[in-house]
């Protein structure tokens, strides 16, 4: 049986105070506690990439997590990312790429792109390819997604 | 069959024009809705306790610790569901002599692989129902587990199903023409190989998940799937479960990846029914990623011994193939295993004009996980077994690969023909296609790198593959065989008050677009602007009937469908229009939601106005006018078995001779599928086909121990393709349009994953070939081109 513990958190700007099993994962927590099911769950070991989001600014595995680990912590899930301004041009440059098909590794894609731009990334291809080959996608074969991020390094770069 | 080919150029056409997915925005906001997203009142969580044996008997079954466990709602053995389930049969009567024995959701005095649920355990949550799981005792009694499938058949090798008489399952035989006259030539240069294809899977990013709710006030029972084929679904669980089929409904929303996957019965997706029936409240069950790996269906698995006979000048005059493929302990309901063997025997050599062939398959059971149709069902093991002889024979008779091809395949103006196997084919470009892949690919300019980098003693290598694709099936796949899986689809459009259409189809969505193409066809048909199409897709509550989306069917026979209707809606609105306007009705037309003067282009009445008109104040209508605003069109292909697409692929690889890694350097593709709907949607297809293609040549594969324990069953040990390996693919396109429908088009879904393992297989080994290596196995691990160079 599990014991239980109180955390208090920032999940996309909002505060959260829940009493969580102490072995419930984070993407589980944010998924069945606060119904925000844009992380997916895809292996829970760490190897897909599915619940790829940020804790404390890093992008981390929700499912290597454990929910109170975040306790104090401030979380943006992809529903953060998809109401705030921060990725509407990634979003755009999916779309416009279709560099998503059935949507499953689609949060945990964007999560690692966003990575990649924000700390500067440059548009080399096999560079961004390999910051994304820690989240994998059954359906595109990669290629629309690396010229989509393309797309918004030079778009960014021209602002 | 020939149609109003006039839909096509209209300004607002949107056939053949890259239009952006509109559902796309939800998937990139986190908006999507999965399975496993929905929370239902009441809802318990199921947890299944597998068999950790390939095979053994079930002596006892000890649940008590398992029921008194925190929140278990109910522990489920196998004989629990024995009253509610009539058990099933994975066969197809065309397939004729296959055989399978029944099969039942749990194991219930044997367990027949590893990862074969036994007890069900549904509890509050999945956390708990996983707790009970570890405190069920079940006792076995291992039995000997018959793994490989090359021994399965040999006298001393034991029985699986005691009803048997052998582990045989199916057996087929071609034989076209007089193959031993031919090899037996003189003048023939004969070359032969032994092909190995190893097992792999799926690997659906979503795992896969039910949730099912059962309400006993009205007998009727919902289904939330995650899979290509809601019809199918309630016709097999209204069969299973004695339900009438109407209280069934199926509703697929978004689904995370299927691939044929997500298309078959499994045992616990179907205990997840059994098991809110009985417990009347709503159970979800999904799948773990170990789970997946050892109960989501395997596919390929097939040793081909393959020979070819060619003359001196390229000519091929005989091929011959013999398949074994084992497929688990039992063929898997309701579309059986017996297709993809079925598929190779009917597909190799299928581009070329051969008149002596013979091909031999052997299916048999075994003690591993089931196998069954997995996207591009048989073709990468008949394009990599007729290619790969091929490109051997023109090294051996010193002609250049293109050169043999052009010598061999079927002529662009010999259609309608038919291959050796009895395939028939028309509308193809097999000529037009190779010339354009080698003008694409720029090969003679390869060819010379190739040359100077073996200076430099670096292995490069050129493969290419002239490829047949089956789409768009007609009943002759599976209805013929019995199955409840229709070969038609439906499609119903609908004008609403506002001049809005809305679309319901009965083809599903999993993420090919099959939703944005079914709103460009009718937007561009009827004549609306494309945001005023709303489409629904994955209920059988509100779409008509149908086949669904698998076999690269869903463009080619749903969106004839949606096509129909919406020419039919087209007349019976400009008919209402008439009436209104008081004119001919042949003088209008619609044009941008307004019905037009077809001379002048003046606008007459916009579709709201109508639409208000009809349903608001129809008192303004004559009484004798009945408007109907809606009209459904089905659409089945009748004048062919299957509609056959051609393509060429091309890779160029370098491998590294002191680690046995190979890079891909570039992949091109030349693909004609008929009329392309939505180009970024069909090279967007190709491309992830591709790529999965690449998966099964070098990365993945399900490895069993000889006691048949799968070994690698993580995403950690199982390799699949991630993006740092990827090379960029290059895709043009022919397009030939199907005579078959008026919408032309033929499918695209399958191409890539038939054709690049045999581009691969043979770029690898025109790398090997100055080495003295070659490889006929795949994946083609380091490990394995090592071997074949004799470093290891």
């Amino acid at each position: 049986m599990s014991q239980s513990c109180d955390i208090s958190l920032r999940v996309n700007g909002e505060t959260v105070r829940e009493r969580v099993p102490v072995r419930l994962n984070l993407v589980d927590f944010l998924r069945n506690s606060l119904g925000l099911t844009g992380s997916h769950v895809g292996c829970e070991h760490g190897v897909c990439g599915a619940c790829t989001m940020e804790v404390d600014g890093t992008m981390v595995r929700g499912c290597l997590m454990l929910a109170v680990q975040a306790d104090g912590s401030d979380i943006t899930t992809i529903e953060g990312f998809g109401e705030h301004q921060r990725a509407v041009d990634l979003q755009a440059a999916f779309k416009r790429n279709n560099a998503l098909q059935c949507g499953f590794c689609t949060p945990g894609m964007m999560a690692s792109a966003l990575e990649y731009i924000e700390a500067g990334g440059v548009a080399d291809r096999s560079a961004i390819r390999e910051h994304l080959s820690g989240n994998y996608c059954r359906c595109t074969g990669y290629q629309s997604i690396v010229d989509a991020v393309v797309e918004v390094i030079g778009e960014r770069a021209a602002k | 069959m020939t149609g109003p080919t006039h839909i096509f150029d209209q300004p607002n056409a949107y056939i053949g024009r890259s239009v952006e997915r509109p559902d796309a925005q939800r998937l990139v906001q986190g908006r999507g809705q999965y399975v496993d997203d929905l929370q239902l009142p009441r809802m318990v969580h199921a947890a299944f306790v597998r068999s950790p044996y390939a095979h053994a008997k079930i002596t006892d079954i000890d649940t008590r610790a398992a029921e008194q466990a925190p929140g278990i709602i109910a522990v489920f053995r196998g004989s629990d569901f024995e009253d509610y389930v009539t058990p099933y049969v994975g066969t197809l009567t065309h397939l004729q002599g296959l055989r399978s024995p029944p099969q039942m959701p749990l194991a219930v005095d044997a367990v027949r692989w590893q990862g074969e649920p036994v007890v069900m355990v549904v509890a509050q949550n999945r956390a708990l129902a996983e707790d009970a799981c570890a405190l069920v005792e079940i006792e076995f009694e291992p039995l000997e587990a018959v793994c490989d499938a090359e021994t399965a058949l040999e006298p001393n090798t034991p029985i699986i199903h005691s009803a048997y008489d052998n582990n045989r399952a199916w057996e087929r035989l071609v034989d076209a023409g007089d193959v031993d006259t031919e090899f037996n030539r003189g003048d023939v240069t004969v070359v032969d190989h032994v092909f190995y294809f190893a097992r792999h899977t799926g690997v659906t990013l979503e795992a896969r998940a039910s949730v099912v709710e059962f309400n006993p006030s009205d007998n009727t029972l919902i289904y939330h799937y995650s899979g290509q084929a809601p019809h199918m679904m309630q016709a097999i669980l209204s069969k299973i479960l004695s339900l009438p089929e109407e209280n069934i409904r199926i509703i697929a929303r978004d689904v995370g990846g299927s691939f044929g996957i997500k298309i078959h019965l499994y045992g616990d997706d179907l205990a997840t029914a059994v098991a809110a029936r009985i417990l009347n409240r709503p159970v979800k069950y999904v799948a773990d990623r170990n789970e997946s790996f050892v109960s989501d269906i395997h596919a390929r698995d097939h040793r081909v011994k393959g020979r070819m006979a060619v003359t001196s000048d390229g000519k091929i005059t005989a091929l011959e193939i013999d398949d074994l493929t084992g497929i688990g302990p039992y063929s898997m309901y309701p579309r059986s295993s017996g297709i993809e063997c079925n598929q190779v025997l009917n597909l190799t050599g299928a581009p070329y004009a051969i008149d002596n062939y013979r091909a031999k398959g052997t299916i048999v059971f075994q003690n591993k996980n089931m196998m069954c149709q997995y996207r591009a069902v048989g073709h990468p093991i008949a394009m990599a077994v007729a290619d790969g002889l091929l490109e051997s024979a023109a090294h051996e008779i010193g002609m250049d690969v293109v050169e043999i091809r052009r010598r061999n395949l079927f002529k662009d103006n010999s259609y309608p023909t038919s291959s050796a196997a009895g395939m028939k084919f028309d509308d193809l470009s097999h000529q037009q296609a190779l010339e354009k892949l080698v003008e694409f690919m720029d090969y003679d300019s390869l060819r010379k790198d190739q040359e100077a980098a073996r200076q430099r003693g670096v292995y490069r290598g050129i493969g290419l593959v002239s490829m047949v694709e089956v789409t768009n099936p007609s009943p002759m796949f599976y209805g013929i065989g019995g199955a409840p899986i229709s070969a038609q689809d439906g499609a119903t459009v609908r004008l609403d008050a506002s001049g809005a259409l809305h679309v319901s189809s009965s083809i599903t969505e999993q993420g090919q677009g099959t939703n944005t193409i079914i709103a460009q066809v009718a937007a561009g048909v009827f004549g609306v602007n494309i945001d005023r199409v709303k489409v629904t897709t994955g209920d059988t509550a509100t779409t008509p009937y149908g086949g669904g989306t698998w076999a690269s069917r869903g463009a080619g026979i749903g969106g004839e469908a949606v096509l129909l209707a919406a020419n039919a809606l087209k007349e019976q609105v400009l008919d209402v229009a008439g009436t209104i306007l008081q004119c001919a009705r042949e003088s209008l037309s619609i044009d941008n939601g307004v019905v037009i003067d077809a001379q002048t282009g003046a606008e007459r009445i916009s579709l709201g106005e109508l639409g208000r008109l009809v349903y608001y104040r129809g008192n303004e209508l004559p009484s004798d006018v009945s408007p109907e605003l809606v009209a459904t069109r089905h659409y089945r292909v009748t004048d062919f078995p299957f509609v056959f697409t051609n393509g060429a692929m091309a890779a160029h690889v370098e491998v590294d001779q002191d680690t046995g890694f190979v890079k891909i350097l570039d992949f091109w593709a030349v693909e004609d599928c008929g009329r392309v709907i939505n180009p970024k949607l069909v090279d967007e297809q190709i491309r992830g086909g591709v790529v999965q293609g690449i998966g099964g040549a070098f990365y993945e594969e399900c490895v069993y121990s000889e006691d048949g324990q799968m070994l690698n069953a993580s995403m950690a040990d199982y390799l699949v393709p991630m993006a740092a390996e990827m090379p960029d693919i290059h895709i043009a396109h022919i397009e030939t349009p199907t005579k078959t429908s008026v919408l032309g088009a033929k499918g695209a879904g399958e191409a890539g994953t038939g054709g690049a393992p045999a581009a691969l297989l043979n770029a690898v080994n025109d790398a090997l070939r100055p080495l003295n290596a070659s490889i006929y196995q795949m994946p083609m691990t380091p490990q394995r081109i090592l071997k074949a160079l004799g470093a290891v």
